[in-house]
């Protein structure tokens, strides 16, 4: 079983509107390039010029914050959940 | 005012700067940055002039040009321009000069400055056609966006931590909200908020409606600017959740510097969290302009929101105006609420004794020097917090209705206070 990666509005014209990609096992940076050859352009959405998660992109692996995790190294699994998500405003 | 009511001209990305139209959308589809409204300042200001306030209603709607809707507002009408009280016992405790408090405690028609977003946000969404409203809250947006709904006739889903305080919760319930309880923390609740915002063709108040919500912030500061005859405060201290308010306080004395309605002015804006969920406060006190999320353990829990989406804005807003950032621990938070009660018969939430232990602090260091004038931005009631001090509140005493038990009771007291 492959992991799944939910797509957020914002990105889904890059995705012809799919919501969920399913994708190989690897790195949450493995993941990215993955996306990227796939959907030229993502690529730059999610990260900066210095190749690091944009500040306001947020990726969760099974609806944990990737920062709370190894980032970008975070190990993805078969079945694995991962969600990016904008930040968002509270209170 | 002129017949064409909308002073929007623009969304507009605060990271990269592109345009998009006024609908229901906050999030730049290039970087993900927060969208803004753009005004028409040109014509905002033929209108919003001091003689045309004397006027218009004491209400947050009196300075309608800047704010994010395009006809008159259809939610709220009553909402805003609470008190801002001389606090001069308080001042007196905590050792400063002048020492102002502007009270949303009491504000218009659920006790939180969440009035002042929601009436924003739901005049805004019954524009663009919405008839489900919905937020992620930490407590006082959910009360808020339930009465608000219930008043417009809108449905309203909230979705809340579900360890919240009882008054929070029943605060939404009573008013027929469909009140969603996460098993989680805040920002679980956003993620998932954020996830089904764009499912069901609602308006979120916190995410798709978010610019226009946003906005609603800043009428706490045009009122504080007004009720100090037109001055801006050498000294404000807001406390920060999401970090959206600070951002806001601050951007509304820019516009009115901007409309040519006060004069120019140095002033600080400072920063309150609690010490068990300071993403903010820690970035500040170690001069770093990110922050690194947290996971919230503080019985400030409208304040407990661990990835801050305005965090990287107040940071900044701090480092514009010279302001600083303190945080303090749970007793120093019920200290706090217990000094404004009992200095100046205000009952806050717990994130007023977080601003109060904040600001404490900061007079004490000699931050905010005491020769000077501070406003404390309060922003919601102590009932709705019960849970947080009901045991360091003493207890009541009980006697017979006898006169004679009365008597004892006094003369032991008597006794005690010498």
């Amino acid at each position: 079983m492959p992991a799944n990666v939910r797509i957020p509005t914002a990105l889904r014209k890059l995705t012809s509107d799919e919501e969920v990609i399913e994708v190989s096992a690897g790195t949450v940076a493995d993941v990215i390039a993955e996306l990227q050859q796939r959907f030229p352009g993502i690529k730059e959405r999610l990260l900066d010029e210095k190749g690091t998660v944009r500040r306001f992109v947020n990726v969760y692996v099974n609806e944990e914050d990737i920062r709370f995790l190894q980032d970008q190294e975070t190990q993805i699994k078969d079945g694995d959940e991962i969600s990016i998500i904008p930040a968002i405003a509270g209170g | 005012m002129e017949k064409n009511k909308c002073f929007m001209k623009a969304l507009k990305c605060r990271e990269c700067g592109r345009e998009y139209p006024l609908e229901a959308t906050h999030v730049c589809e290039f970087d993900f940055g927060p969208l803004e409204v753009v005004y028409d300042y040109d014509r905002a200001r033929k209108t919003l002039t001091k003689a045309a306030l004397e006027s218009r209603p004491r209400t947050m709607w009196r300075y309608r040009e800047l704010l994010p809707i395009a006809g008159d507002p259809t939610v709220g009408f009553q909402v805003g321009f609470t008190p801002l009280v001389r606090a001069d016992r308080l001042a007196r405790h905590l050792g400063i000069r002048e020492l102002w408090i502007k009270n949303d405690t009491v504000n218009y028609p659920t006790l939180s400055f969440k009035d002042r977003v929601v009436s924003v946000a739901l005049s805004r969404a019954r524009e663009l056609g919405f008839t489900t409203v919905a937020c992620a809250s930490t407590g006082n947006l959910a009360n808020s966006v339930s009465a608000n709904a219930a008043a417009a006739g809108l449905k309203a889903y909230v979705f809340i931590p579900a360890d919240l305080e009882e008054g929070k919760i029943v605060n939404s319930l009573i008013y027929g909200a469909n009140v969603i309880g996460i098993k989680g923390h805040y920002d679980e609740v956003n993620r998932l908020c954020a996830e089904i915002a764009g499912k069901f063709g609602w308006a979120f108040v916190n995410v798709n409606m978010r610019p226009y919500y946003a906005e609603g912030s800043k009428s706490m500061g045009f009122e504080i600017v007004e009720q100090l005859g037109w001055e801006i405060p050498r000294h404000t201290v807001v406390c920060m959740a999401s970090g959206s308010l600070l951002t806001k306080i601050h951007k509304s004395y820019q516009e009115l510097i901007k409309l040519g309605l006060v004069a120019e002015a140095q002033y600080k804006v400072h920063g309150a969290q609690a010490t068990g969920c300071s993403p903010i406060s820690t970035a500040q006190k170690a001069g770093m302009d990110f922050f690194k999320p947290v996971k919230p353990n503080t019985i400030a829990k409208s304040l407990a929101i661990g990835t801050p989406a305005d965090g990287f804005y107040a940071l900044r807003v701090m480092k514009d105006t010279g302001g600083s950032a303190e945080d303090v621990s749970d007793d120093e938070i019920r200290e706090g609420i217990r000094l404004l009660a009992q200095c100046e018969g205000i009952f806050a939430e717990t994130a007023g004794g977080v601003t109060v232990g904040v600001a404490k602090k900061l007079i004490a260091r000699g931050t905010i020097p005491a020769n000077d004038s501070a406003v404390l931005c309060i922003t919601g009631h102590g009932l709705k917090t019960l849970d947080a001090v009901v045991n360091c509140v003493g207890r009541t005493r009980e006697i017979k209705p006898s006169l004679r038990e009365f008597e004892t009771l006094l003369n032991a007291d008597e006794q005690v206070n010498g």
